[in-house]
């Protein structure tokens, strides 16, 4: 398909075929979306013309949404025809932040060829109307900022049918703030209660649950509570057994959990999600219940809890292996239970591998705790300081140029005599990192003062040529 | 006794009821410095597995912590197992930490935000059992926490190492405070011997231990830990004593 023609997607109803979707060529060209066909054939001539297959569209959204539930939030729904709906909170500390996660996502949806917009607001409707109408790419609505946000607003996105609106614009009502400042008893009885009830969700009078997307290869189990329970040990009971439920069901399967959700409905009709991730399939009951139970703290049971739902979001197949029996040798713990563990209570957890550079902050890359064993380690054997600034610091030093090691330096206001030192070790700028490291170079010396602290410092530059660098001194790490 | 040997089901028994009563104290093992002299000073002929230790620096030390992560590493890499290593301020240089014996693949790296935090890793790390060595990098260590870290070590047996590092130099009068760490180390920088040649040498460091259950206190000038993460005892230098009364009066 040529990419510079205009292309639109045409949906049909009886006999009448309209535009639902137009690319940015054809919208250049003045076509709109619900805009007859014929009209369009008449206005652009080589136009290009799709058909609509909504019910694929339906399912690509679906898809979409399951990938969204196992890589953001707990509650992710469709919403409407073109949309996603995912409940952050809670969850968008996992990706730094709230404007990290809609720029995440949307960055990463356009890489996969979608174009996206996404805002984070209090309520649903406010989210659902500034992604429609605001042709910012990502919108962050402040807490308790609702209101300002979508008064200006017009009455499109409120979710509404279509001929209540049409009807609404006839009385000349055009925007949220002028719907809103509409006596209630006269708009009930002429158009239903649907405005007032979506006005009410918009602005968050009313509570509005979005019940997460769920898919027949979910492994789903629930319990349901006569009785409200609310005590820590009556959940952590409850969470068990479901566990147990759920791992039964996983090894029916042959699959194990990567991550799982805890929904907890309360009887006041709000629900509270627990999320645990794993770095490898896993469906051993105690470890489940052990990431599960840590966080029970965190429930706020108010009034009481009415049901509890366990699911396996994202199952991978587990297969069942034989390990080597140890007869002489100690076998080397599995630390993959206590990275699952301390992952899920928010700390970083890392390894370092090597890098094959000289440059002394380019030499260490961070990767998984719980990948392969890389099996290297770094090859140079000069001293490496056991501390590393994580910016070089200015040192004032008296030194003879080009190659003597410095005789005084002043670090952090310190005078310090060096009395034993060595070096120079010469590092060369990386070109095919950066063009302009092409002719930099690093000196550096090993430097031991009267008291025995042992420094490793650098001077910008080899000596000579300015072009090296400025030759400056500077102070990159501290030996043991 | 006779029956022990004849009948290790009942010996063993035996051993789980002793734990249980907490009467009969489970024979720890230890790591040994292989250094004749440290050996000594401490019971059991090394650092005791199943046990919290406490390293800091001494000087400037107090506020890098680089000697002491370097000997706390030395340690590390004569374990066997993964080890751990909690702390808030990532600046550790893991090539100099590699040239101690201490290969990247051993160690997992546990970051965080706050000192809290940290002892919470710490606990979960030694209750986890599998790791023969959990790092944390603290300021503070309270006499609770430091009593529920070591009990953590205890049920599992590998070895909890606190490596204490201050904001500023004069906060390091906190190491005085008691805590319920089996040792306790200082390591100072010392002024290292001049070499025929134009350079530096091994570093050489002043190991003070400050505090040991069981034994004596004692004082030994060594090397840092070579590629295997051993130390060795140098001679003592002439001009010793006037360097530890100075350290003394720096820290308080």
């Amino acid at each position: 398909m040529p990419a510079d023609k205009p292309l639109v997607v045409i949906a049909r109803r009886g006999s009448r075929r309209w535009i639902s979707a137009a690319d940015p060529a054809a919208s250049k060209l003045g076509l709109r979306v619900g805009m007859p066909a014929s009209k369009a054939q008449a206005m652009v001539a080589d136009l290009l013309m799709v058909d609509a297959a909504p019910s694929e569209d339906a399912t690509a959204l679906e898809r979409l949404a399951l990938w969204a539930l196992r890589q953001y939030s707990p509650v992710v729904a469709v919403d409407g025809a073109d949309g996603l709906v995912i409940d952050t909170e809670g969850a968008d500390h996992l990706q730094g932040g709230e404007d990290f996660l809609i720029s995440g996502l949307v960055n990463r949806l356009r890489g996969h060829g979608l174009t996206a917009r996404a805002a984070v607001s209090d309520t649903w409707g406010a989210s659902h109307a500034i992604t429609r109408l605001i042709s910012a790419e990502t919108t962050v609505v402040p807490v308790g900022k609702v209101t300002k946000a979508v008064v200006d607003l017009p009455i499109l996105a409120l979710r509404l049918p279509a001929e209540t609106i049409q009807s609404l614009r006839v009385l000349g009502v055009d925007t949220v703030g002028q719907l809103s400042a509409m006596p209630r008893a006269p708009l009930t009885l002429r158009f239903g209660p649907e405005p007032a009830r979506r006005l009410d969700q918009l602005f968050g009078r009313v509570a509005e649950p979005i019940e997460p997307i769920r898919t027949p290869e979910l492994v789903e189990v629930a319990k349901n509570f006569a009785e409200p329970i609310g005590a820590p040990e009556t959940i952590a009971k409850y969470v068990r057994r479901l566990v147990d439920q759920l791992s039964a069901e996983l090894a029916e399967n042959g699959l194990g959990a990567r991550r799982c959700d805890l929904a907890i409905h309360r009887v006041d009709n709000t629900r509270q999600h627990l999320r645990a991730g794993l770095a490898k399939p896993v469906r051993d009951p105690a470890r489940l219940s052990k990431l599960l139970c840590d966080r029970i703290e965190t429930i706020d049971p108010g009034f009481g809890i009415e049901k509890l739902v366990l699911v396996a979001v994202f199952a991978e197949p587990l297969e069942e292996r034989q390990v080597a029996s140890a007869l002489i040798d100690e076998e080397i713990a599995d630390i993959t239970p206590l990275v699952d563990i301390l992952g899920n209570r928010g700390y970083r957890l890392f390894r370092v591998a090597p890098v094959a550079s000289d440059v002394p902050e380019r030499s260490v890359r961070r990767i998984p705790a719980t990948a392969p064993d890389i099996g290297q380690t770094w090859a140079n054997k000069w001293p490496r300081p056991s501390r590393l600034l994580a910016h070089p610091e200015r040192i004032d030093v008296m030194a003879l140029l080009p190659d003597q090691p410095p005789v005084v330096f002043t670090w952090r206001g310190k005078r310090r005599k060096v009395v034993r030192a060595d070096g120079p070790e010469r590092i060369f700028g990386e070109w095919w990192m950066r063009p302009r490291e092409f002719q930099a170079v690093r000196d550096y010396f090993v430097v031991e003062d009267e008291l025995g602290e042992r420094y490793w410092v650098y001077r910008a530059g080899d000596g000579i040529d300015p072009d090296t660098g400025s030759h400056l001194w500077f102070l990159h790490g501290v030996f043991g | 006794m006779a029956n022990d040997a004849l009948n290790p089901v009942l010996a063993e028994l035996r051993e789980r009821i002793g734990r249980l009563e907490g009467s009969v104290q489970r024979a720890r093992q230890a790591l040994p410095f292989d250094v004749a002299e440290v050996d000594q000073a401490l019971p059991g002929g090394g650092l005791a597995f199943g046990a919290l230790h406490e390293v800091a620096g001494g000087g400037g030390g107090t506020v890098d912590g680089a000697a002491a992560a370097l000997f706390s590493a030395g340690i590390a890499a004569r374990t066997r197992g993964k080890v751990l290593w909690c702390m808030t301020r990532p600046d550790l240089f893991f090539p100099a930490i590699s040239q101690a014996g201490l290969h990247p693949d051993r160690v997992v790296f546990c970051e965080s935000d706050r000192e809290e935090e940290v002892l919470s890793a710490m606990e979960e790390g030694l209750s986890f059992g599998g790791l023969s060595c959990v790092v944390g990098e603290l300021v503070r260590l309270s006499m609770t926490a430091s009593r529920r870290l070591h009990l953590a070590a205890e049920k599992t047996g590998s070895m909890g190492i606190v490596l204490r590092r201050w904001r500023r130099q004069n906060e390091a009068s906190d190491y005085g405070q008691p805590t319920a760490s089996t040792t306790r180390w200082r390591i100072s920088t010392l002024p290292s011997e001049r070499l025929p040649v134009a350079g530096v040498g091994r570093a050489r460091w002043l190991a003070e231990l400050m505090r040991v259950k069981a034994g004596e206190c004692a004082e030994f000038e060594i090397g840092a830990p070579d590629a295997k993460g051993r130390i060795c005892l140098l001679p003592t230098s002439g001009d010793r004593a006037d360097q530890t009364t100075r350290w003394r009066s720096l820290a308080g």
